[in-house]
């Protein structure tokens, strides 16, 4: 981290833990879920929205001072598309499978609150340089969360990990089963209800009901 | 012919609801829960842009958008699939724009119940979210809009649901680091959950 000044690695820290985008500021859980059924499309996914939101930080910020107040929102729009087309269309070409896995998810990144609210709140009165490390660092407290809801739910759902057998077959032999609930979409509400909650406790962070 | 269509619509109603079996729209979903009032304006609201919103799309994909698309224009090998994102959203803030303005001439009280959530529904995944659905499902003009005004009584149901259930839980005692998301992110689950019984029924 020696490369970044002080502020820039508070800029990039601070959404990881006690600032994190889905847990705190509640934004992205749109897409977040669906993609959580097994680890390897979570990463993936996490690595579309770390391109998709440091590159429209950065692009936004840059253009900062030639936006008009008033069309911001689509000018942002725009950008954040042409973006998400550039990703749709690599995913297409160099991993065909994973783009089926993900389907209409990677275009959904468009109105991932995450990539807009972050252009509105931050690019949009800062450099580009620190808009850059904004983008990544919610980027990653994004797919932190992400992944940590994809292990538990591919480890109690499948029983494998990034497709790898975990669960060894002595314990299936011995009548250990699947938690079927993990592949189905309530799974992934509850285990991200527990998480947040675990989260909460060790920063002590509360909210009104 | 008809039973396709009714099957259609209780799939996209209950067992594939756009919220609690794909996830789309959390955002406004969990924001907004908190009052009976406003997402029952929510709601409507999306049932009404959804309405709208897919079935126009569908035209655009398939006549401007689609590989072939345009063979009525002379041009047979064009494929402008990959505009369909950014042709999307924008069709859909301008439809919201649009809605916006038709309401606030015709009907003002709607207009004003409704009030800051118009405009919001340009950026709900659901939205999007249902438009693109349609496209990677191939669904005709009569499917999309069924499926587009299922998805958004889909969204209506689950979100007044979600305000009823929160309305009821201020009287109960919550641990206080469960309190706001964390309990609303179990209460959604269990709410997935019963939606998901009607998976066995098919017309």
């Amino acid at each position: 981290m020696g490369l970044l000044s002080k502020k820039s690695q508070q800029v990039l820290k601070d959404p990881l833990m006690s600032n994190n985008p889905i847990a705190f500021q509640v934004l992205g859980i749109c897409s977040a879920l669906a993609v959580t059924v097994k680890m390897d499309t979570a990463i993936v996914m996490t690595l579309a929205v770390i391109f998709v939101l440091a590159m429209s930080n950065t692009i936004i910020s840059a253009m900062r001072n030639y936006i008009p107040g008033r069309v911001r929102i689509i000018v942002m729009l725009s950008v954040i598309a042409s973006l998400v087309i550039l990703t749709d269309q690599v995913l297409r070409a160099y991993a065909y499978d994973m783009s089926k896995q993900l389907s209409v998810f990677v275009g959904l990144i468009i109105t991932n609150c995450i990539v807009l609210g972050r252009a509105e709140a931050f690019a949009l009165q800062n450099t580009p340089g620190k808009a850059f490390w904004d983008g990544v660092g919610n980027a990653l407290g994004y797919g932190i969360i992400l992944i940590a809801v994809s292990f538990f739910r591919e480890i109690l759902g499948s029983g494998t990990l990034m497709g790898l057998q975990i669960i060894p077959d002595a314990f299936y032999s011995a009548g250990y089963e699947n938690m079927g609930l993990m592949v189905l979409s309530p799974g992934a509400f509850i285990i991200l209800g527990l998480i947040i909650w675990v989260q909460r406790l060790i920063t002590k962070v509360e909210e009104e009901a | 012919m008809l039973e396709h269509y009714l099957s259609l619509a209780v799939k996209s109603i209950f067992v594939e609801n756009i919220l609690l079996a794909y996830f789309l729209g959390m955002c406004s979903f969990l924001a907004i829960s908190k009052k009976v009032e406003t997402s029952i304006g929510l709601g409507l609201a999306v049932v009404f842009v959804l309405s709208i919103t897919a079935p126009v799309n569908w035209f655009l994909h398939t006549y401007l958008l689609r590989e072939g698309a345009l063979s009525w224009a002379g041009l047979p090998d064009l494929d402008l699939s990959y505009l369909n994102f950014i042709v999307f959203i924008a069709t859909i803030a301008a439809m919201v724009q649009l809605v916006e303005m038709i309401m606030d001439r015709f009907a003002p009280a709607l207009y004003l119940s409704l009030g800051i959530f118009l405009p919001l529904i340009a950026v709900n995944c659901a939205i999007l979210g249902g438009s693109l659905f349609l496209v990677e499902r191939n669904y005709n003009l009569a499917e999309s809009v069924v499926f587009g005004f299922g998805s958004g009584i889909g969204f209506f149901l689950a979100i007044t649901t979600m305000a009823a259930i929160r309305h009821r839980l201020r009287y109960s005692n919550v641990p206080p680091a469960l309190r706001g998301l964390g309990i609303t992110m179990l209460l959604t689950g269990l709410l997935s959950m019963t939606f998901m019984a009607f998976s066995g029924i098919d017309l």
